[in-house]
């Protein structure tokens, strides 16, 4: 009973949140006596993929079809399910993204599979399978048996601390049985922000609020961000006004981050915001109103201007290089 | 055009989480439901196509029978007829199984919900069901025209946007813009009332089982930094909390 995980790519490397989701399969299939295959779709490289060694897997199945360069939710899902059956998996690793979520889906319904997703920690053998998952935004846990022959795990970013080993993975061309009506979904167009950090993918994060007061004053917002190497974000005022684009939008109805550090400034902190970021590691709040909600959800706290702060915190990195 | 428009019954957002009976049950005491925010969405897109195009709105629920004040307020919103699964929705699966059955019966052109229920966050009930349809799904959709019978939309990416196109009949995970939140109106509000709800048993059977609930570990205290020192928090983000 083997473990594969399904990588998702990026200009042919593997995510980053997809490595994650390759060391918890190499966790799972160790705990399992076990080993992981990582499958991976659309275009990449012999060298990219063998990347997925450091991480705990033995072996890369590459679907590598031209038919598949452009990511189809049915095609991936298709394709998946004939890797499941081909290496006998038990489970089905892969990271919670908005591709993940709907081949996770489709797979499960393909194989009548258990499915968890925003899942947490690594699972818990001690009596069947059990999960512990995020739920209501991030304000609680559940735990969670899963009690099919086949299972999916979607885990949440920081699920797993990884630990880069040294191994490298075979990789193998993978050709499974396309079907045109897996194509039937049609991308007409792709509007993508280039160069940036991704959001969902970002293990530093720096997002402003209404406290910016236009979107003429992002420049400081950005300078932090370049400086730190980090995505920016924004809340939910600022993407409905328009400033911002609604794929930066970090909220109980927008991207749910769980970085390692989210600096906040000028965010009051609305419950529903709040939702978005719980999971972070560490959140820093900066804000000239010593009563904003969001001090309490706080880790490190300024009560100051964010015109002021902002720039000065700017320099102390770029001093710090 | 036959529309589906699946939704939850969920506790407000700004609802206190708390659990009872050795933390194995959601504690209701006290908390507002509401219909899911993204499953409003849903419904006001969905609403807006019966304008559009003509056509009936269906709402579907699955849950017990608490969630009938949610479900008029649809009806009250313009839906035309409800359908409420009488069971406890306490697995992706199986709400997507009783969503599967439901539509399996009816020639639905559109089968929409939101992008995720606000209590689980799975988001992934709307791949379930176009699976086990045997229909292409798309998610997280935030615009959506229909064109003969060809639905034009727009999907939220990572970092993007991207336009696609697909015949009918799809099921699609809606997020805000697809509509402005429609509120019921008088007139919506008393016709409601005698709008059909019709109340079915379940099929089938979860895969998953909720053995236990757990509140995070709460916050320490947090640690402020005088404004004219913030060049100070750059060296406790690298050397205290080491995430620099």
């Amino acid at each position: 009973m083997s473990v594969l995980v399904f990588a998702e790519l990026d200009n042919g490397l593997i995510k980053k949140s997809s490595l994650e989701a390759i060391y918890y399969g190499s966790e799972v299939a160790k705990a399992k006596g076990s080993s992981v295959t990582v499958l991976a779709i659309g275009e990449s490289s012999n060298e990219a993929l063998a990347i997925a060694g450091k991480y705990g897997a033995t072996k890369v199945l590459w679907a590598s079809d031209a038919r598949l360069n452009i990511a189809s939710i049915q095609a991936y899902s298709s394709v998946l399910a004939e890797a499941v059956n081909a290496t006998s998996a038990e489970f089905v690793i892969l990271s919670k993204s908005s591709l993940g979520d709907a081949v996770s889906a489709r797979v499960s319904a393909k194989l009548k599979a258990s499915i968890v997703s925003n899942v947490v920690d690594l699972p818990d053998f001690s009596s069947g399978v059990t999960v512990k998952r995020s739920i209501y935004t991030g304000k609680a846990f559940a735990t969670v048996a899963l009690t099919s022959d086949k299972k999916v795990i979607a885990i949440k970013k920081n699920a797993v601390n990884v630990v880069e080993g040294d191994g490298s993975a075979s990789v193998e061309n993978f050709a499974p049985a396309l079907n045109d009506a897996d194509f039937a979904v049609k991308v007409t167009g792709t509007h993508k922000a280039s160069g940036q950090v991704s959001l969902p993918e970002a293990d530093l994060v720096v997002s402003a609020g209404r406290g910016l007061k236009g979107p003429e004053n992002w420049g400081i917002v950005e300078d932090l961000a370049n400086a730190l190497g980090a995505a920016t974000a924004c809340s939910k005022p600022v993407s409905d006004l328009d400033w911002r684009p609604h794929h930066e939008h970090v909220g109980q109805t927008g991207i749910k981050v769980s970085p390692n550090l989210y600096i906040a400034c000028g965010i009051s902190g609305a419950i529903q915001h709040l939702a978005g970021v719980n999971s972070s590691k560490v959140i820093v709040v900066i804000n000239k109103d010593p009563e904003a909600p969001f001090f309490k959800a706080a880790d490190y706290g300024i009560i100051g201007d964010v015109f002021d702060v902002l720039p000065r915190l700017t320099k102390a990195i770029q001093a710090s290089k | 055009m036959k529309i589906l428009v699946c939704i939850t019954n969920v506790p407000d957002t700004t609802a206190k989480i708390s659990f009872i009976d050795g933390d194995t049950k959601f504690n209701k005491t006290g908390v507002q439901y509401i219909c899911g925010p993204y499953d409003d969405y849903a419904l006001s897109r969905a609403v807006e196509l019966k304008e559009q195009h003509g056509g009936t709105v269906t709402v579907l629920n699955v849950g017990e029978a608490e969630s009938e004040q949610v479900i008029r307020k649809c009806l009250a919103i313009g839906a035309d007829d409800a359908i409420r699964v009488n069971t406890e929705p306490t697995d992706s699966y199986f709400v997507a199984e009783q969503i599967a059955h439901i539509a399996s019966q009816e020639n639905y052109d559109l089968i929409l919900m939101g992008r995720e229920s606000i209590d689980f966050n799975s988001g992934v009930v709307h791949g379930l069901v176009g699976e086990m349809l045997g229909i292409p799904s798309l998610s997280p959709v935030m615009k959506l025209e229909i064109d003969g019978g060809v639905a034009k939309m727009t999907r939220e990416i990572e970092g993007g946007k991207e336009d696609v196109e697909a015949s009918l009949p799809l099921v699609l995970g809606c997020q805000e813009p697809i509509a402005e939140w429609k509120i019921p109106n008088m007139r919506g509000i008393m016709s409601a009332r005698t709008k059909p709800l019709k109340v079915v048993e379940p099929v089938g059977s979860g895969l998953t089982i909720t053995e236990k609930y757990a509140l995070p570990a709460p916050k320490g205290a947090v640690k402020m930094i005088p404004a004219e020192e913030a060049e100070k928090l750059i060296d406790l983000l690298k050397n205290e909390a080491k995430v620099l």
